[in-house]
């Protein structure tokens, strides 16, 4: 009560604009919030690398020799680049495109049930979507770099 | 759909929009049977895939095809949203033109190269 009637409460921030320096750095979002942004951020790097993507697939696909090509790549380097930064890429492509994948999952899942948009199952779902797609990349990065 | 041409012509509004967010997910649903159909091609049989078995998968016809429907769901998919993060993030209308005309040309660009790879394996 005592809290409620005083004048000396703090003015609660008022955003018109976000700024992306001044305001993203302390603007917290919920889990559901960062599948979503995430989401769109995943499918920009996938949408920038698609000439990589389709490079890996002409490579490995038309011929031995090619093949060759494409594991050395990754083994030895190409276009001046050592093989791990290609690697790098590679995995980078894993994430966006398991996050992609599970976010979008939950996207049509949400888009048929009405029984999934609530608060509960936006929030499990979309710590789901999280820790899924980043342990599984983890799991297949320590493939890429040869740990098992 | 109502008659859509002659003095009453709705002019204004997204009513495009339906069309392409149906689109975004029916494209969506079809690459992730996409998706799981060609893991379950790589995992099927033991050891590691070589050349041999990754060009196999690819070789029948009907992956072929199958394959060739998929880049094409992919490129509407893409461009539906790239679109939208340009109509959300870029204001001056010049600048959004350019950007999507880029996402267009590159997107064909792409989706050319991957039917050319398709079609001479």
């Amino acid at each position: 009560m005592t809290e409620l009637a005083s004048k000396q409460r703090p003015k609660r921030p008022e955003f018109r604009n976000i700024n992306a320096l001044s305001d993203l750095p302390t603007y917290r979002l919920p889990p559901a919030g960062w599948v979503s942004i995430l989401h769109r951020i995943s499918g920009f790097i996938m949408f920038l690398l698609m000439p990589f993507i389709i490079w890996m697939f002409d490579t490995s696909i038309s011929s031995e020799i090619s093949f060759e090509k494409f594991k050395a790549a990754f083994n030895i380097g190409m276009l001046g680049l050592p093989g791990f930064l290609w690697k790098l890429a590679a995995l980078a492509l894993i994430w966006a495109y398991l996050h992609h994948f599970i976010a979008g999952l939950r996207h049509l899942w949400m888009d048929v049930s009405h029984a999934a948009v609530s608060k509960e199952f936006g929030q499990s779902s979309a710590l789901f979507t999280l820790a899924a797609s980043i342990i599984l990349t983890l799991v297949l990065g320590a493939k890429v770099f040869g740990l098992y | 759909m109502a008659i859509n041409y002659g003095s009453k012509r709705i002019v204004v509004g997204a009513h495009y929009g339906l069309r392409d967010w149906l689109a975004q997910r029916i494209t969506a649903a079809l690459m992730a049977l996409f998706t799981v159909l060609l893991l379950v091609q790589v995992i099927v049989g033991k050891g590691p895939i070589g050349y041999d078995k990754w060009a196999g998968i690819f070789s029948s016809q009907w992956m072929k095809t199958l394959t060739f429907v998929v880049i094409v769901a992919l490129l509407y998919h893409v461009w539906v949203g790239m679109r939208d993060i340009w109509m959300d993030y870029i204001k001056p209308a010049s600048i959004k033109l350019v950007l999507n005309v880029f996402t267009i040309v590159w997107l064909v660009a792409c989706a050319g190269w991957g039917i050319q790879v398709l079609w001479r394996l």
